[in-house]
C-alpha cells in the first residue's frame, strides 16, 4: 500500500492507504477528524468540504493519493488560538445550522466563497451554495450567517 | 422573563460542537475490534429468493461471515412489528403480514435486505457483498398506488388486493344529507407525492456484545432511543430490555425517517453477539433512498358541499395510501389517525365522511415524514377551499374566514376537540404582510413582463405533541406517548436535565436549558440536558410530532414543580420557618415578612450535605422525575401565504415571496422557532416544486440519488417573512403547541394556491416542476384557441 504524507491543520501527517482510499476516509478514519462529514455518495450534498492548499474541495471526489504533499485544512483547523473563525461565528449568531451535519462543509465553502468573492450578495451566495445540501434550516439563516460572516471576513463588524 | 429565559433568543449551547467539527455522530464512533457490515439488497422490486451461495463472498479477504434470514428465524428473532392497530369499516384487523429484518423468501423492494456480510473492514465487507450470490425468481411489481388494488400482483399472500385495511371515519349518513342539501359541490382528485426525508446524516448503527455481563449497547441514529430498545426487545427477542443500552448520539436530522426501528441497527446488534466483534454499519445515501422510510404517497378524491352563501355542509373525502412493502412501524396511524382527523382545517364543517384504503406495493415502505398525514390532509383542504372559492367567484381569504371555526372548544365530526386558536387573526395578519390588497397590481406589473403571477393561501392545523396517552391508546397506539423527565440539582447548585426527547437538530440543549433557567434562576450555562441513552435517562417517548416542547418540556416542568418545592422545604428547615412562609424568586429563597434568604447554590448544597436538615422528617438530596401526559392533543395553525411569478416560456416558477403567520402558543426561544418554520416550509416548498419519488413499472427507483432527486438547494428558495400570532394552549402547563411541522403541512398547499391562480386552472399536480408547469400553460392555451 502506498504511503502519503500531507500537512493536515497545519500539523505534518503520514500513513499507509489503498490507493482507492478517498481522502474524507483518510480524514475521518486514519485521522481521526470526524468533522468532515459524508452525506452522499455522488459529490452533491457538500458534506465533505474540505481546504486543499487553499481551494474549497469535496473530500468524498479525491483520492486520498492525490493530496500527497497538499496542505489540508478541515473544520477542526478553521479556527485559530482558541477563537472561532468569524465564519464559525456567525453561523452561531445567525442560528445557521440546525442538526449540525452539513455544517463543517457548509462553513468551509462558505469561507471558500468569500475568499473567492468579497462579500456577495444573498442570490450570488444561494447560486455559490448549490454544491452544498442542507435538510433542516430551509438555506434562510444560513444565506444570512455568510452575508455576516463575509462582512466580518473583509474587515466589517 | 430573565437574560436566558422564556422567551429570549439565545444562541445554541450545542453549535459550539458542530460548528468546530467536534460533534459526535453515530458514525464518528468507533469501538476497538470492530466489524463493518455491509447490506446485500434485493435489486429487483418483487422476486422469490431461491438460494444463496456465501461461498464467493467466504473468500474474499477480511470477510468474516455471511448472515441471512435462515439465520435471524433459527435464532428466534423476530419482525418488525407494525405498531398501530387500525380496524377495518367491516371490523376486521388490519393485515400485517411478517416482517423480517433480512429476507424469509420473497423480497419486496428494490432494497429489502436479503443478507449481511460482516467483514474486517467497510471496503471488505462490500466487496464481500459484490461477490455475494444470490438466486431471484423475478416476479412482476405493482408500484402505484392507484393499481395497487386491482393489479393481479400479490405483495402478500395474506393481503387480497393488496389491502391492509379498509377504514372510516365520520358520519356518512350526515355527510350524504349535507350533500342532498348543498347548492354547489366542489370535486378535486388530488395526488400526494410521495417524498424521500434525505436527513443529511445518513443512518448507521454500532452494536456491541458484552459476553462478560451478557449485554448489548447500540449506539444508532434514532430519534427515540427507549422506543427502538423496547421494540427490539418486546418484539424482535434481540435482547431483554435490561440487557439493551441503546444511545443516539448527536443525529444529523430525523424529519420522521429515524423514528423506526429498521432492519440494519437490529442486525448490527445480533451480528455483534454472532460474530464477537463490535459492528458497524453506515448507509451510503443510495441506501438511504432505498431503505429510510419514505413519505406521503396518496391519491384522494374529495367533495365539499357548500351553501348559495358559501358556508360548508358536508366534506367527503377517499383516500388510498400506499404503505410501500410492508407496514413500518408507525405507518398504519399516519393517513388514519394522524391524517383523516384533521379534514375539519380550521373549518366548522356540520359533517364529515372519510374512507381510507392502505395499500401495499413493490416499493420501501412509508411511514411519518414531517407532518405525517397532516400535510396530507392540509392539502386535500385547503386546495378544495382554494377551488371552491374559485368556483363560486368568492375572495379565498373571504371564504375561509366565513368558515372558520371561531370558538373555543371546537369539537369537529372527526374526533379532535380544537382547544384554542384566533384563525381570523392569523389570516388577517398574513394578509396584512403580503400585502393582499395590493396584489392586483403586483399582477398586473408581472404580465407587463410576460410573467404570470399568482397568489395562493394555506391556513393550515395540525395536531401535535401526539397525545394524551388514553386517548392514543383508544385508536390503536401501541405505545402511551407521554414523557419523563428527571431534574438532578449538584450540591453546587447547577442542574442537570434527564429528557426523554431527544434532540437531533430543534436546540432542546438551549430551549430546555431556558426553561430551567427561567424557572430556577440560574444561567443556561450551569442547565446539561441529557438525553439519548437508555442507561441514563430512566425513560423517554422521543421526538416526534411536534412534541418536544408541548410535551418533553412540561415533564422537566413538572419536575422543576418538585424540585422548587423540596427545596422550599429544606430552606424551610436552614431558616427555621414554615415551608408555607418560603418565596422562591429568582433563584433566592426569602422568609415571608422578614429579610431572610437564602441563595439557590446555598440550599442545594445544604440539601445534600444535610447538617441543617432534620432528615428524620426531609430527605437529603435534590433530585425529581416526573412522567408527563397531556390533557389533549396541541393545535398549532396558522397562515402561510405564497406569490410566485411563472415564467410562461419555460415554466419555471419563481417563488416571490412567503409570507408565514404561525400561532405557536408559547415561544421559548424565538430563533430557534423560526428556524424551524424556514425549515419546514423548505420541505413544503420542496415537495410543491422540484421533490419526487419516482418508480418505474419494474419497481426501480428511478429518483435514488441527490443527481435525481430533486432535494431543495439555496438556489431554489427565498428568503422567508415570519410572522407570529399567539393564543395559550391550555393543554399543557407551559401554554406551547409545537412548531416542528407547521411549515411542511402548511407550504404544499399554499404554494399549489399560487400557482393554480397563476394558471388560471386547477390541472397541475406537485412536484410542479418547470416542465409540468409549462405544458400546462400550453394545453390550456391551445384548449382556449380551439375553442
Amino acid at each position: 500500500m502506498p504511503t502519503v504524507a500531507m500537512t493536515v491543520n497545519a500539523k505534518s501527517v503520514s500513513g499507509e492507504v489503498e490507493t482507492r482510499t478517498l481522502l474524507v476516509e483518510f480524514v475521518r478514519d486514519q485521522l481521526r477528524l470526524t468533522g468532515t462529514h459524508v452525506g452522499c455518495d455522488t459529490s452533491q450534498c457538500g458534506a465533505c468540504v474540505v481546504h486543499v492548499d487553499g481551494r474549497a474541495v469535496k473530500s468524498c471526489t479525491m483520492l486520498a493519493v492525490q493530496c500527497d504533499g497538499a496542505s489540508v485544512t478541515t473544520i477542526e483547523g478553521l479556527a485559530a488560538n482558541g477563537e472561532l473563525h468569524p465564519m464559525q461565528a456567525a453561523f452561531r449568531e445567525h442560528h445557521g445550522l440546525q442538526c449540525g451535519f452539513c455544517t463543517p462543509g457548509m462553513i468551509m465553502s462558505a469561507v471558500d466563497i468569500v475568499n473567492r468573492l468579497g462579500v456577495p450578495s444573498e442570490e450570488t451566495i444561494r447560486e455559490e451554495l448549490e454544491g452544498n445540501i442542507c435538510r433542516c434550516t430551509g438555506y434562510h439563516n444560513i444565506v444570512k450567517a455568510i452575508g455576516a460572516g463575509a462582512r466580518v471576513m473583509n474587515g466589517g463588524t | 422573563m430573565t437574560a436566558t429565559g422564556i422567551g429570549a433568543a439565545v444562541p445554541r449551547k450545542e453549535d459550539k460542537r458542530f460548528i468546530t467539527g467536534a460533534g459526535h455522530y453515530t458514525d464518528d464512533m468507533n469501538r476497538p475490534g470492530q466489524a463493518y457490515a455491509y447490506f446485500v439488497r434485493s435489486p429487483y422490486a418483487h422476486a422469490w429468493v431461491k438460494g444463496i451461495d456465501a461461498r464467493s463472498a467466504l473468500a474474499v479477504d477480511g470477510v468474516l461471515s455471511v448472515l441471512t434470514g435462515e439465520n435471524l428465524a433459527a435464532d428466534s428473532i423476530g419482525g418488525l412489528p407494525a405498531g398501530w392497530a387500525i380496524t377495518s369499516k367491516d371490523g376486521s384487523p388490519m393485515v400485517t403480514p411478517p416482517h423480517p429484518c433480512l429476507a424469509q423468501g420473497k423480497v419486496r423492494y428494490v432494497g429489502d435486505p436479503v443478507a449481511v456480510v460482516i467483514a474486517e473492514t467497510q471496503k471488505a465487507a462490500r466487496d464481500g457483498g459484490d461477490a455475494l450470490s444470490v438466486d431471484y425468481e423475478i416476479l412482476d411489481a405493482v408500484t402505484e398506488t392507484g393499481q395497487a388494488q386491482t393489479a393481479s400482483v400479490r405483495v402478500h399472500d395474506e393481503a387480497p388486493r393488496n389491502t391492509a385495511f379498509e377504514w372510516e371515519i365520520g358520519d356518512k349518513a350526515a355527510t350524504d344529507a349535507a350533500f342532498a342539501a348543498a347548492k354547489h359541490v366542489t370535486t378535486i382528485d388530488i395526488v400526494n407525492n410521495r417524498l424521500v426525508p434525505n436527513a443529511i446524516e445518513p443512518r448507521a448503527a454500532l452494536g456491541e456484545f458484552d459476553p462478560g455481563t451478557d449485554s448489548f449497547t447500540l449506539y444508532t441514529t434514532s430519534q427515540n432511543p427507549h422506543v427502538a430498545r423496547l421494540v427490539m426487545s418486546a418484539f424482535l427477542n434481540i435482547a431483554p430490555e435490561h440487557k439493551l443500552r441503546v444511545i443516539a448520539p448527536d443525529v444529523g436530522g430525523g424529519f420522521g425517517s429515524k423514528i423506526y426501528v429498521y432492519p440494519e441497527e437490529t442486525v448490527c446488534v445480533w451480528a455483534s453477539r454472532k460474530v464477537g466483534r463490535p459492528v458497524k454499519w453506515t448507509a451510503e445515501r443510495s441506501e438511504s433512498f432505498l431503505s429510510d422510510a419514505h413519505g406521503r404517497d396518496h391519491i384522494t378524491h374529495a367533495e365539499l358541499a357548500l351553501d348559495e352563501r358559501g358556508k360548508f355542509l358536508g366534506f367527503r373525502v377517499k383516500t388510498v395510501a400506499n404503505l410501500g412493502g410492508y407496514a413500518s412501524l408507525f405507518a398504519t396511524g399516519v393517513p388514519t389517525y394522524l391524517y383523516a382527523t384533521l379534514l375539519s382545517g380550521q373549518y366548522d364543517i356540520p359533517a364529515i365522511h372519510a374512507e381510507v384504503d392502505a395499500v401495499y406495493t413493490n416499493t420501501t415502505p412509508v411511514d411519518a415524514y414531517r407532518g405525517a398525514g397532516r400535510p396530507e390532509a392540509t392539502f386535500v383542504i385547503e386546495r378544495i377551499v382554494e377551488v371552491a372559492a374559485r368556483e363560486m367567484g368568492v375572495d379565498p381569504a373571504t371564504l375561509r374566514k366565513r368558515n372558520f371555526v371561531k370558538k373555543f372548544p371546537h369539537q369537529t365530526p372527526v374526533i379532535m376537540l380544537y382547544d384554542a386558536g384566533d384563525y381570523g387573526a392569523s389570516l388577517a395578519k398574513a394578509m396584512e404582510l403580503i400585502d393582499y390588497k395590493g396584489f392586483a397590481k403586483r399582477r398586473r406589473k408581472s404580465a407587463k413582463n410576460g410573467k404570470l403571477r399568482g397568489i395562493g393561501f394555506s391556513t393550515y392545523i395540525e395536531a401535535c405533541g401526539i397525545a394524551p396517552s388514553q386517548a392514543v391508546g383508544s385508536l390503536g397506539a401501541g405505545v402511551g406517548l407521554w414523557e419523563s423527565a428527571e431534574v438532578r440539582v449538584n450540591p453546587t447548585g447547577n442542574v442537570e436535565v434527564l429528557t426523554g426527547s431527544h434532540s437531533h437538530g430543534q436546540g432542546h440543549e438551549t430551549t430546555f436549558a431556558q426553561l430551567v433557567s427561567d424557572r430556577l434562576g440560574i444561567p443556561i450555562d450551569q442547565v446539561e440536558i441529557v438525553h439519548g441513552d437508555t442507561d441514563k435517562v430512566q425513560f423517554g417517548m422521543g421526538t416526534y410530532g411536534s412534541r418536544s416542547g408541548a410535551v418533553g418540556m412540561s415533564a422537566i416542568d413538572r419536575a422543576l414543580d418538585k424540585v422548587i418545592d423540596k427545596a422550599k422545604k429544606v430552606a424551610s428547615h436552614l431558616m427555621e420557618a414554615d415551608p408555607g412562609d418560603i418565596e422562591f424568586k429568582e433563584g433566592s429563597f426569602t422568609v415571608a415578612g422578614t429579610d431572610k434568604s437564602m441563595a439557590w447554590a446555598e440550599v442545594s448544597l445544604n440539601a445534600y450535605t444535610a447538617h441543617g436538615i432534620s432528615t428524620a422528617e426531609l430527605e437529603p438530596g435534590l433530585k425529581e422525575g416526573a412522567f408527563y401526559d397531556p390533557t389533549n392533543f396541541t393545535f398549532p395553525a396558522g397562515c402561510h401565504i405564497c406569490e410566485v411569478e411563472i415564467d410562461e416560456d419555460t415554466g419555471v416558477t419563481e417563488i416571490v415571496d412567503y409570507v408565514a403567520v404561525d400561532d405557536f402558543g408559547t415561544v421559548i426561544n424565538p430563533m430557534i422557532v423560526e428556524g424551524q418554520v424556514h425549515g419546514g416550509v423548505a420541505q413544503g416548498v420542496g415537495q410543491a416544486l422540484i421533490e419526487n419519488a419516482v418508480y418505474d413499472e419494474s419497481g426501480q427507483l428511478v429518483s435514488g440519488s441527490y443527481m435525481d432527486y430533486g432535494m431543495p438547494r439555496a438556489d431554489d428558495l427565498p428568503s422567508f417573512r415570519l410572522g407570529f400570532t399567539m393564543t395559550e394552549c391550555p393543554s399543557n402547563p407551559l401554554g406551547i403547541k409545537g412548531c416542528g411541522e407547521a411549515g411542511a403541512i402548511a407550504a404544499p398547499a399554499a404554494v399549489i394556491n399560487a400557482i393554480t391562480d397563476a394558471l388560471g386552472h386547477e390541472d397541475i399536480s406537485m412536484p410542479a416542476t418547470p416542465q409540468k408547469v409549462w405544458q400546462a400553460v400550453r394545453s390550456h392555451r391551445f384548449a382556449e384557441a380551439a375553442e
